[in-house]
């Protein structure tokens, strides 16, 4: 008799047990199946945001090789340079179509040094061309892209599919402000040519830009005050080739002139590194 | 377009961005404070008369969320609902914080897991971005975890009030949520962060069922008395 109670009351343990068990079942399996969808959520963010990481870091390096081209400044490789930056603004294509329909700014930190890397050449470029500072609206002009299906020219606008790709101020800002230091590099080395014209427009223009962020001061991101500091830098290495070129030109003959400031440069360069 | 003029535009919108920002700091402080309030209500549960009294303060709690909601909504009305990454860091943490609470109470009602979509319904909030403002799924996993320690509390608080049975219950529901949390790729990033401190959690809550079960407390209620 004691066998059988002992046998009942472990079944009704048992039964309890395997109530518990199912109710901890059903709750854990919703939890589990939550938080499947949680790191599904999460692993396509992640996916797209590395995506966009890689492709900024293309752009960076494009970029890079066009400027170090255009510091050249020789037509034939300027073409060169220019030809390698319609590449990168096909690569920014490549960010437009991962952002299609996405928020732009939850992505933005996985791209914007490529972005500022790709304002900072194109404006070069455009400066070289047309001794100007490019605008914020021209280099969004140049970033729209067709996709069109895979079809002739004649296609119904319908097919197409136009994907823009907004460069926002504070990276137009910082890539300008990364322009200044190429500038400079500019700058001294057309000086080093012999060329005397150059200096003077460039320190005019720097001077520009110069005011430009004086008068934007703090209120911009962060980056903007440190960028700032190398910028005056920058600017006072210019300010003091074209007076060394205003006091001495009088007094040396030209090719001679391009003497006292290659080793002047010398003295710069190891500073200039820094930049 | 001069530089000057390039700058003064690049200006005017700057100025434009910081005013919104300045907007959106006032409102999130008040929200804040509306958090802070919940949270001294759901307080009160970890003290000795406070189990009793589980069920009202939740109820008051829901009450107060009413305000949390008339200040979402203005909140939303400050920004073009399109940019919400823009601003997202300025309600990261308040949201956070307020999912941590709603994840509480409804722990405190039910001993479940809320969902996002009750958390976004309780805030009267989206759960997709495509829909408007909505709850960021980390944001939302970050808030749970803060709960996960505010239950670590509890099972020793529950002990001190004599009941010992809830702390057994908040170890499987903790584990479960740390089985949970296991199933995700978490970069190095802040909720990784927040996920690590987990285990510390998870911890304090075996220590307690540990304690109990070695004295054989938790399966009989008397003992309690004994005590």
């Amino acid at each position: 008799m004691s066998k059988r109670e002992g046998d009942g009351c472990s079944r009704k343990k048992a039964e309890t047990e395997q109530e518990r068990n199912m109710t901890a079942d059903q709750s854990s399996s919703s939890i589990a199946a939550a938080f499947k969808v949680f790191q599904q959520e999460l692993d396509t963010k992640h996916d797209k945001y590395e995506r966009l990481v890689k492709i900024s870091r293309d752009i960076t390096i494009e970029s890079k090789r066009s400027i170090f081209l255009l510091q050249q400044d020789v037509e034939e490789v300027l073409k060169e340079a220019a030809v390698k930056l319609d590449g990168v603004t096909q690569k920014i294509g490549l960010i437009a179509e991962e952002l299609r329909g996405e928020d732009i700014h939850q992505f933005h930190r996985a791209f914007t040094p490529g972005i500022q890397e790709y304002v900072e050449a194109i404006s070069f470029l455009h400066y070289i061309r047309h001794r100007s500072l490019i605008s914020l609206e021209e280099i969004n002009a140049k970033l729209v892209f067709m996709k069109a299906e895979k079809s002739s020219v004649e296609v119904v606008p319908a097919d197409v599919q136009v994907l823009t790709f907004q460069v926002t101020p504070s990276d137009y800002l910082l890539g300008v402000a990364d322009l200044t230091g190429e500038l400079m590099r500019m700058c001294i080395s057309s000086v080093a040519n012999g060329d005397i014209d150059t200096p003077f427009q460039l320190s005019q223009f720097l001077r520009q830009i110069h005011d430009g962020f004086s008068y934007i001061g703090n209120t911009g991101p962060y980056e903007v005050s440190k960028k700032l500091h190398t910028l005056r830098q920058s600017l006072a290495k210019v300010e003091d080739a074209c007076y060394a070129l205003h006091v001495r030109g009088s007094e040396i003959p030209k090719h001679m002139l391009a003497d006292v400031f290659s080793s002047r440069t010398a003295l710069i360069d190891p500073e200039e590194s820094m930049v | 377009m001069s530089v000057t003029e390039m700058f003064s535009f690049i200006q005017g919108f700057l100025s434009a961005d910081q005013d919104v920002r300045e907007d959106l700091r006032k409102v999130v402080q008040i929200l804040e404070q509306a958090a802070r309030e919940i949270l001294t209500v759901l307080q009160s549960v970890h003290q000795l008369t406070g189990f009793k009294e589980i069920p009202s303060k939740c109820a008051k709690a829901r009450e107060l969320f009413c305000t949390v909601r008339t200040q979402i909504a203005d909140l939303k009305t400050k920004f073009p609902v399109e940019q919400y990454y823009r601003f997202h860091e300025h309600w990261r943490f308040v949201l956070q914080r307020l999912t941590f609470l709603a994840a509480f109470v409804v722990y405190l009602e039910s001993e479940t897991l809320v969902t996002r979509e009750e958390v976004a319904q309780i805030l009267d909030i989206e759960v997709v971005r495509e829909k408007g403002f909505h709850l960021d799924v980390e944001d939302y996993l970050a808030g749970v975890l803060i709960m996960a320690s505010e239950l670590s509390r509890l099972a020793v608080n529950s002990v001190t009030a004599g009941d010992y049975s809830r702390p057994i219950r908040i170890s499987n529901f903790i584990n479960e949520l740390d089985s949970g949390f296991r199933l995700l790729n978490l970069k190095n990033d802040p909720l990784r962060k927040r996920y690590d401190g987990l285990k510390y959690d998870v911890k304090k809550i075996e220590e307690v069922v540990y304690d109990l079960s070695i004295r054989g407390l938790g399966k009989e209620h008397k003992c309690g008395e004994d005590k």
